[in-house]
């Protein structure tokens, strides 16, 4: 015998059902964000952003490690955004659909997968040991750029095919070339897309501690120069937890961390739909 | 001498042949109807003239001549150039209206804001925009009408200067009046201009144009003034066709 019930109390049980999942996914996000602020932001002054670390982090501030965070991540986005959304115009507009474009997307997406402390050691085998950059922002920076790239060039390629076949055709019948239309049609077309790949490429490389722990290295030092050794927030924040060093200290590190990735995302959003708004 | 002729024109799609053995001549400032039901090879005309059948891997054998000179032989951005097309969905570009018009020009010569602002105002002026639109070029185009945004497609090939405008359906998604206007916009520019147009709609082509062609499968049946053609075609089949006995 099956249990059978009306098509209006069907609906009531879907409905409930997919509240339920809603409310739980945000209530899980609101918490670890509210529990980290709970924590740390009473312990988050002036003083602690702009001071340098003393004593192995149990005093003093963090402004080593925010300077270390923002170079190694802005070096990672220079190196990775140029050659991802160069590689996704390749793949798209000059290499026909077929094998060779499968394979590579294919391996893209195999390189996504790939968990972080793989790239920590070929980055430290590679930039740190072999090319002899040492501990350092560069080898942080490099790690990170080969980290995000496949995210970069995957969320290019699909935000650069979606630009409308009749857009191009347009701009041909127009008498523009190939280039003339990929610089002033498809790309800015594609651009909130390739915006959103390299904001999710900026939101790892910042949070990422594995792959920069064995290539940027751990120095509590001012980080002068792209051969510095730095340790970035999260990197700072994994030490003072594991190590025991100090809990407020880890907690407040970690509210910055967020605080920062929050804004990023909020600026770049910002961003994108003004550009939606001042373009369709 | 012939605007555009057409000689022994075959096109084909891998292993279909969209295109048999076209022979025509299109005279300067008059307009040529091509009508016929679908996939009777309009589109594709109009595509191997401006070699936009190229992104579509098609191969053509026979001559299309521009001028008298072989278009496989000119400069294939001079004659895009030369020779506009306007499809039948009315598409803008991301961007504003200005930006629209603008496009094309900037793309073939280096030109100041003076003389920028000047095609604008002659493109929309020549497409019966001007008045519509004078107030908001800076908006996006996506904001227009589809009316308009026709208009707008119009004016940018116009904003090119080009010597050929050819039209593939450019009335199939819009209402009688936006119609008329555009109807109205082609007469005014013949002068000027020579055109070919496509339509799905026979009493366009015997509205407005000054000869008309009528394909099927592929082939040219039946060419003529559009006087003749539509009161006393030579061909059963053209006459089955404009009394809407079959397509």
């Amino acid at each position: 015998m099956t249990f059978r019930v009306g098509p209006r109390t069907n609906q009531i049980i879907a409905y409930t059902a997919l509240l339920i999942m809603t409310v739980i996914t945000i209530f899980v996000l609101f918490f670890i964000i509210g529990f980290i602020l709970k924590n740390g932001l009473g312990q988050v002054s002036l003083k602690f952003l702009t001071e340098r670390t003393t004593d192995m982090g149990k005093a003093g501030g963090i402004f080593p490690s925010i300077l270390g965070t923002l170079f190694v991540t802005l070096l990672a986005i220079i190196i990775a955004a140029p050659i991802g959304v160069g590689s996704a115009v390749y793949l798209v507009e000059y290499t026909k659909a077929g094998f060779v474009r499968r394979i590579i997307s294919f391996g893209a997406d195999c390189l996504n997968g790939v968990p972080s402390i793989i790239f920590g050691l070929f980055g430290f085998i590679f930039f740190v040991i072999t090319l002899n950059f040492g501990w350092s922002v560069l080898s942080g920076g490099l790690t990170l750029a080969v980290m995000i790239l496949p995210t970069i060039i995957r969320t290019s390629e699909e935000a650069i095919k979606t630009v409308p076949r009749a857009y191009r055709e347009i701009s041909y019948s127009l008498g523009g070339g190939k280039l003339d239309t990929i610089l002033k049609v498809v790309l800015p077309t594609a651009l909130p897309g390739i915006l959103t790949g390299v904001i999710l490429g900026i939101g790892r490389a910042i949070g990422e501690t594995a792959a920069v722990i064995f290539t940027a290295g751990s120095s509590l030092g001012l980080p002068t120069s792209i051969f510095s050794s730095t340790r970035t927030l999260a990197v700072h924040f994994y030490i003072l937890a594991r190590e025991g060093i100090s809990m407020p200290k880890a907690y407040a590190t970690a509210t910055v961390l967020i605080i920062i990735i929050l804004l990023i995302n909020f600026i770049a959003y910002r961003l994108v739909h003004r550009f939606i708004a001042r373009y369709y | 001498m012939a605007k555009i002729s057409i000689r022994n024109l075959n096109l084909f799609y891998k292993n279909f042949q969209a295109l048999k053995n076209i022979n025509l001549d299109v005279t300067e400032n008059e307009i040529l109807g091509i009508i016929g039901p679908a996939n009777s090879g309009k589109s594709s005309l109009l595509r191997a003239i401006n070699r936009l059948i190229e992104l579509d891997g098609a191969t053509i054998t026979g001559e299309i001549l521009l001028d008298g000179k072989n278009i496989m032989e000119l400069p294939i951005n001079d004659l895009r150039r030369r020779i506009g097309l306007i499809f039948a969905i009315p598409i803008v570009l991301p961007g504003s209206i200005y930006k629209n018009l603008t496009y094309g020009p900037k793309l073939h010569k280096k030109l100041s804001r003076r003389e920028l602002d000047d095609i604008v105002y002659r493109a929309l002026n020549a497409a019966n925009l001007w008045d519509e639109v004078k107030d908001r070029l800076k908006d996006s185009a996506a904001t227009l009408s589809g009316g308009q945004q026709q208009r707008l497609c119009i004016a940018r090939t116009l904003a090119m200067e080009p010597e050929v405008i050819m039209m593939d359906e450019p009335c199939s998604g819009l209402d009688p009046i936006s119609t008329a206007k555009i109807e109205a916009t082609m007469l005014e520019l013949k002068k000027r201009y020579t055109f070919i147009l496509v339509t799905n709609n026979t009493k366009q082509a015997a509205r407005v144009a000054d000869k008309t062609a009528f394909f099927l499968s592929g082939e040219l049946i039946e060419i003529d003034r559009t006087e003749k053609l539509f009161t006393s075609p030579r061909e059963k089949r053209t006459n089955d066709y404009i009394s809407g006995r079959f397509g």
